[in-house]
């Protein structure tokens, strides 16, 4: 017994060395040194993508294969991020100085590491091509301050995805974006649509309920966050910005055409009471369409509707997903020329099919494969002239008056906890308070 | 005193819900990895698939270095729960044995260093592993592994250690055992129950931590499993639920084959301690 213990203690110990040798060999081989920069004259670049879905990720990995193969001294190595994480990831690798070279993000989220100095700006660096085919109203969205920090080339306008066989048997008429529906007649025809028992003429998925207002709002007329002469932003609560949050609220706790419930629910919560006969439309960012033809039941009908419009028409906020090069590159030529050629017309097309989403590209835009009538896509092609800066998304202070004031406030007013005179006094006093110790 | 049978039926009853709350996540996340996409989004799901699949499986092998960042996983995880139970052990039990001042003063920061949250050092410790050259390395996620688990490691050996009896050891010393000897043979085996808990702790830990991996580790070849699982989400919440849960799934598997492995051992040694003679 005595013995056999001892063995086995023995026999322990061994195996822990053991063990112990082998994790240290294996972290240590794991150990990097890639430093990323150049051997033999050859540069490497690191491009973190935040494709997630399987057919953007082979996109943008085929773009990748392309670029190096024809391109031996300038390599492109594909680094994988996640757009759950990628501010954090991203702050934390420039304060290390670790940052890649050419950074996928989106503009909304580009506003703190532009002003903090650490994306390049890409005034110079860019072809006339890629600079010309991008329209103004685009790059409004990634120019911060003098600069351009970002290269915009995906968006994504909200629509309305609606049960097809639902909207032809009620008889109401069909928007188009020649006719769309006015905000008022958007209304009525939800509250026509919803037949009681459970049933709803419209679901709002509004888990962020800011970006989704203010974005609809521009058609409208709403601005809320106006630049005064000296350069000051303040925040107006005016006639504009009233109307799709009172047409929403209204829905819900007036007709009671707009279920409650979906609230507090992120766009694809609202799926299944879609497809189950639950709500006759949902409004949704036009990517959206890939999930639905992915999960729809057979047979299910469906169609995409352009979003209500105001006395501005059609017009309707965007963040675009960008790409954007890292200040401390030290290839910062090599990385623009690679963003070139992510964003030559066909590649675009390529990316926009890949994610379901619009290019920002005039040439790409033109392009028959993304003006099918098929899944939608010439809805979203036709309103991809109106889309605009998302309101506010270069205002410093914006993201704390959104988390503190503007979403509590949106929610309980959504919810009908409070009235549209408390919506206006937080929005413009609590929030104007906020701003205003952004811009002493 | 004797449990009647009325409630002897409501703790089973209890117990069971209990049981059924626990297993409840696991269990749905299982029934999600074998659906097939349109039996996602139904309005009316069910516990079991009505058209099974493994199509979630293939997608997300196909789509995501599965095997590669489980064998990161595992290595980190291995090697901070050894090297973990290998510091902790010794110190614990000076702590323990030795109620010194430093010991108490140790004890004390052991505590207050839980509390500091991720975001509080992760851009310090990005720095300091620079310039020790172990960024987008698994040898520097092993060693912030290691001393993020070693508080809480160090917390559970010292009460381990008092569990032992002194006498136990005093009663070796007497019959003349050394030192080492009384630690190798007496104090050691009661240790162990102590010693896998606290290594499985730290391996769980470390198996599932994600914010360190995502911001040290720069390259694909050495992600670990929970950041490449976060390549399954997309902007605003929206996820490919189905290979999601299957890759999911896999990564729970080593937790609960670890943890089936050593559960004996470590109920044995709870139960050793229970009752005193």
């Amino acid at each position: 017994m005595r013995t056999r213990m001892s063995m086995r203690r023995g026999g322990g110990r061994g195996w822990l060395a053991g063990l112990i040798a082998g994790l240290v060999l294996v972290a240590g081989s794991g150990c990097s040194g890639d430093g990323g920069g150049s051997e033999d004259g050859r540069v490497t670049l690191r491009f973190q993508s935040l494709a997630w879905q399987k057919e953007s990720v082979d996109v943008n990995k085929e773009l990748v294969r392309e670029w190096n193969a024809t391109h031996p001294d300038v390599e492109v190595e594909y680094v994988q991020g996640s757009w759950d994480s990628v501010h954090d990831q991203l702050l934390t690798s420039f304060e290390g100085g670790e940052a890649p070279d050419i950074i996928h993000d989106a503009s909304d989220d580009l506003a703190d590491f532009a002003y903090g100095g650490y994306l390049a700006d890409l005034r110079g660096l860019l072809s006339e091509r890629l600079t010309s085919d991008i329209p103004g109203r685009s790059w409004e969205t990634t120019t911060f301050g003098d600069g351009i920090y970002g290269v915009p080339f995906l968006q994504e306008p909200r629509v309305l995805i609606a049960n097809a066989t639902w909207l032809k048997e009620s008889g109401v008429r069909i928007p188009t974006p020649e006719k769309p529906w006015s905000w008022d007649e958007f209304r009525r025809i939800t509250d026509r649509l919803s037949t009681g028992e459970g049933k709803y003429g419209v679901a709002w998925p509004l888990k962020e309920p800011v970006s989704a207002t203010l974005n609809l709002s521009l058609s409208t007329g709403g601005q809320l966050f106006h630049r005064g002469a000296d350069g000051k932003v303040r925040i107006r609560f005016e006639e504009g910005d009233e109307v799709v949050p009172r047409t929403i609220h209204d829905q819900v706790n007036v007709d009671d055409s707009a279920s409650g419930s979906t609230l507090g629910s992120g766009g694809s919560d609202t799926l299944p009471g879609f497809f189950g006969g639950k709500y006759a439309m949902v409004p949704l960012g036009f990517s959206y369409r890939q999930q639905i033809v992915q999960q729809a039941p057979k047979g299910f009908d469906w169609q995409v509707l352009p979003a209500p419009a105001g006395t501005d028409g059609l017009t309707q906020g965007v963040s675009p997903q960008t790409l954007s090069v890292a200040e401390d590159s030290p290839h910062k030529k090599e990385a623009a020329a690679f963003i070139d050629f992510l964003l030559r017309p066909r590649n675009m097309v390529r990316l926009a099919l890949g994610d379901w989403m619009l290019p920002t590209g005039t040439q790409a835009l033109r392009d028959p494969a993304l003006r099918g009538e098929k899944d939608g896509w010439a809805v979203g092609a036709a309103v991809a002239g109106e889309l605009r800066s998302a309101p506010a998304q270069s205002v410093r202070g914006y993201p704390e008056w959104k988390d503190k004031v503007a979403t509590p406030a949106y929610q309980s007013y959504y919810s009908g906890a409070i009235g549209m005179g408390e919506l206006r006094r937080r929005l413009v006093g609590d929030g104007n308070r906020v701003l205003a110790r952004y811009q002493r | 005193m004797r449990t009647s049978r009325r409630a002897r039926a409501g703790q089973y009853a209890a117990l069971l819900a209990y049981l059924v709350f626990l297993a409840f996540p696991f269990l749905w996340l299982v029934s999600t990895a074998f659906k097939p996409a349109r039996e996602l989004a139904t309005l009316h799901p069910t516990w079991l698939p009505r058209d099974p699949t493994l199509d979630n499986f293939r997608q997300a092998f196909d789509e995501q270095p599965l095997l590669r960042a489980a064998s990161n996983s595992l290595v980190a995880a291995l090697g901070a729960a050894v090297i973990a139970v290998l510091i902790a052990t010794p110190m614990a039990y000076v702590m323990a044995r030795h109620r010194t001042r430093l010991a108490k003063a140790a004890t004390g920061w052991v505590v207050v260093s839980q509390a500091f949250p991720f975001v509080l050092v992760i851009i310090p410790l990005f720095l300091v592993l620079k310039n020790l050259h172990l960024i987008n390395s698994v040898a520097g996620l092993v060693m912030v592994y290691v001393v993020w688990a070693l508080p809480f490691a160090l917390w559970m050996l010292v009460g381990y250690v008092r569990a032992v009896p002194a006498e136990m050891e005093e009663a070796a010393a007497v019959d003349g055992a050394g030192k080492l000897r009384t630690l190798v043979s007496i104090t050691a085996p009661l240790l162990a129950p102590g010693i896998v808990a606290t290594a499985l702790f730290a391996f769980i830990t470390a198996w599932n931590e994600f914010f360190f991996a995502l911001v040290l580790l720069k390259t694909p070849e050495k992600q670990t499993l929970p950041v490449v699982l976060t390549h399954f989400l997309g902007a605003e919440g929206v996820a490919d639920l189905g290979p999601l849960a299957a890759a999911a799934f896999l990564a729970t598997i080593p937790s609960l084959v670890v943890f089936a492995l050593i559960q004996k051992r470590i109920t044995g040694g709870m139960l050793a301690g229970a009752v005193k003679s």
